[in-house]
């Protein structure tokens, strides 16, 4: 088998190398075009801390996701975002120094083509992609394609994902596995699913790469929770909610520092 | 009004509509595009239809229930006045005459009895036109089940009588408000509730749509009214076979069923649908609801919203084998306007007696548009399903007509 740091593409190189530092990882997300300055909140994002971005993609039907970035999503269409304009609007930005990931639905990878759309997203400075309703036995497709554009797809697995499949999913997602904390859809959750500590134990098993655990955290203490468990989490739509409520990028800033520091108290 | 597909002639595929190829694959369409949490639900209800389907207990059970409860078989009727005004003969299969007044019911109950035999406790659907939902709802009482139907703002206002049964029959209905508040938006609803439900729920989809293997059980549900109508067609026309096969396509669970009674004889097959909903005529390649099949898109790739008179038929896409069927030339698509529906479903009152759904009078439309002309020569034999009864549309019919 070969050494899959050395396979490893930018955001696995990233996150392994921070991760290896003893920090727990923060992957905030919020969806593109949401806000006439929206790439503010993406270098707000990088100033508090985080070790990698997510970029929603809006599509008019998710069916992964809860009402908040239900309503992002048709925000952000309303005001004519993109697949196009959104990666345009990265293009003209200067570099972060952390790996932009987008997370989007099948139609819109398949609308352009795999080829067209992963060389898009690579040529807007994009590292890696998330697609939530493509699971592992359909992902060959794109797989290959993907990784001959330099983005690494990371799969998801969910608490309902019995072993031999979470081993596949674990063996070929790129970049981190993405670990869906609860059997439910993305948005605010009062509490960490005990099914989230469970399921990252189970891929760690049987994986050396970064597991990000994302969908209903929502706050610094479920951060510090989640970091006990995982490398790191994924926080979406308590970010997207405050943009929603009309946040600026230094409230979202401050929000995204608290969640830093609640991970860096853990270690 | 054109059709994007030019007509060839059919072929008798036998196999056609049999099982799809591994991953639920028709041609290169199907799968299963679902969240990695819905994977193991659809896999259990896979290997649960499996050996439901191969086991003779269950069909009985399921042949007892649409004996008695929906009234199969229903009739093939002759459609004699309206036929000679056309100058073909037109045959009518009856689904408006089953229990709850639509096809839907034969699938609802093939998937209500399978939700049983898993140990499901509820039933999750969603409704355009609320006939799925009334037939979602009738069967979990028959069963002994709960029932909480997704459906649409717009469609609870214009299908009310429909909302008013389903409430009546033990039915939670839950309005929902996102989109284009019609069946698009309430699938998409329903999926996101059976993440949250899968432990003690059934998803039951009410067309031959979402991830492997819904289009392929429900179309094997639904298969009944082209077995019946092949059987009764044998009986009452001198070819045997028709030489048409009509029916209306929302996601395409009616034409589906009666096409499978006629996929492997030479009958040409024809599915009509809404001039705004043509998911099958006009649609591009995409993945929605759980399945790769054709899809109204603009030109960023976001799935425009469909516009019917007839709520089933609001549905900006078509199954995955209806898009392979499409691709075979085997069947063809084509459009017709409210208007004529409207037309077609007054012409059918006033002929035959028959109020239609909106959805069906897509059907007839396309029938009557054609007929004499050169896509429906003079003398040619039409079978064509009647989906479902008008009752529910007479509100919209009344401020229309
Ligand atoms: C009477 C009737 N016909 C047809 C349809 C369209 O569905 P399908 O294309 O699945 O048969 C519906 C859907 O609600 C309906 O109620």
């Amino acid at each position: 088998m070969t050494n899959p740091t050395l396979a490893a593409g930018a955001v696995e190189r990233h996150l392994r190398a921070r991760r290896d530092t003893g920090r727990g990882l923060l992957m905030p997300y919020v969806t593109g075009g949401i806000t006439p300055g929206w790439t503010d909140y993406l270098r707000a994002f990088a100033a508090a801390g985080a070790d990698a971005i997510e970029v929603g993609l809006p599509f008019s039907d998710p069916t992964l996701d809860g009402v908040t970035i239900q309503q992002a999503g048709h925000t952000a269409l309303a005001r004519g975002a993109s697949t196009r304009r959104i990666l345009a609007d990265l293009s003209g930005m200067p570099d972060l120094d952390v790996p932009l990931v987008a997370s989007t639905y099948y139609n819109l990878v398949l609308h352009d083509g795999p080829e067209a759309f992963c060389a898009a997203l690579r040529r807007a400075g994009v590292d890696g992609l998330i697609v939530p309703d493509l699971p592992v036995h359909e992902a060959d497709e794109l797989t290959e394609v993907a990784a001959a554009a330099g983005i690494e797809l990371a799969l998801l697995a969910s608490p309902a994902t019995p072993e031999p499949r979470l081993a596949e999913i674990s063996s070929r997602s790129r970049g981190f596995v993405y670990a869906v904390s609860l059997m439910g859809t993305t948005g605010e959750r009062a509490a960490l699913a005990a099914s989230a500590a469970e399921l990252t134990a189970r891929i760690r098993r049987g994986t050396d790469r970064p597991v990000l655990l994302g969908f209903g955290i929502s706050t610094p203490d479920q951060a510090r929770e989640a970091g006990r468990h995982a490398d790191g989490v994924v926080v979406g739509a308590a970010v997207v909610r405050r943009v929603l409520d009309g946040a600026g990028p230094d409230d979202l800033r401050a929000f995204v520092a608290t969640l830093r520091r609640a991970l860096d108290q853990e270690v | 009004m054109q059709d994007v597909l030019p007509w060839r002639e059919p072929v008798p595929l036998d196999g056609t509509m049999g099982e799809p190829r591994a991953r639920g694959r028709f041609g290169e369409y199907g799968g299963r595009y679902a969240p990695e949490s819905l994977v193991e639900a659809c896999r259990e209800v896979d290997g649960a239809f499996r050996e439901a389907w191969a086991d003779p207990g269950f069909r009985g059970a399921l042949a007892r229930l649409l004996a008695e409860h929906v009234g199969r078989p229903t009739p093939l009727t002759p459609a004699r006045r309206l036929s000679e005004a056309l100058g073909v003969q037109l045959y009518l299969k009856r689904e408006d005459l089953t229990h709850t007044g639509s096809h839907k019911i034969n699938n609802v109950l093939g998937q209500a009895l399978l939700a049983t035999r898993m140990g499901r406790r509820r039933l999750i659907a969603e409704t355009g036109a609320g006939q799925h939902g009334v037939a979602t709802a009738t069967a979990a009482a028959l069963l002994g089940l709960e029932a909480t139907v997704f459906m649409g703002e717009r469609d609870i206002e214009r299908q009310a009588l429909n909302v008013f049964r389903m409430r009546m029959l033990g039915a939670e209905v839950v309005p929902v408000t996102t989109g284009s508040r019609t069946l698009k938006d309430a699938t998409s609803e329903a999926m996101r509730h059976w993440v949250g439900a899968t432990g003690d729920s059934h998803y039951c989809i009410g067309s031959v749509v979402g991830p492997d293997p819904y289009p392929w059980m429900v179309r094997e549900f639904q298969r009944i009214i082209g077995d019946e109508a092949r059987g009764q067609c044998a009986a009452e026309l001198r070819t045997g076979v028709p030489d048409y096969v009509v029916a209306c396509v929302g996601g395409g669970s009616n034409a589906a069923g009666t096409f499978a009674g006629f996929a492997d004889t030479p009958a040409r097959l024809v599915g009509v649908e809404a001039e705004g909903g043509a998911g099958a005529a006009r649609g591009r390649l995409g993945v929605l609801h759980g399945c790769r099949s054709l899809f109204l898109q603009d030109d960023d790739g976001q799935i425009t919203q469909a516009h019917s008179i007839a709520a089933g038929l609001d549905y900006p896409g078509v199954g995955p084998e209806h898009a392979h069927l499409r691709d075979l030339g085997r069947a063809r698509y084509v459009t017709v306007t409210d208007d004529e529906a409207v037309g077609a479903a007054v012409r059918l009152a006033r002929t035959e007696g028959i109020v239609p759904a909106l959805e069906s009078a897509h059907a007839l439309a396309w029938v009557i548009r054609e007929a004499g002309g050169g896509d429906l020569p003079a003398g040619s034999t039409v079978l064509m399903t009647l989906s479902g009864r008008g009752d529910k549309d007479v509100s919209t019919l009344k401020e229309l007509l």
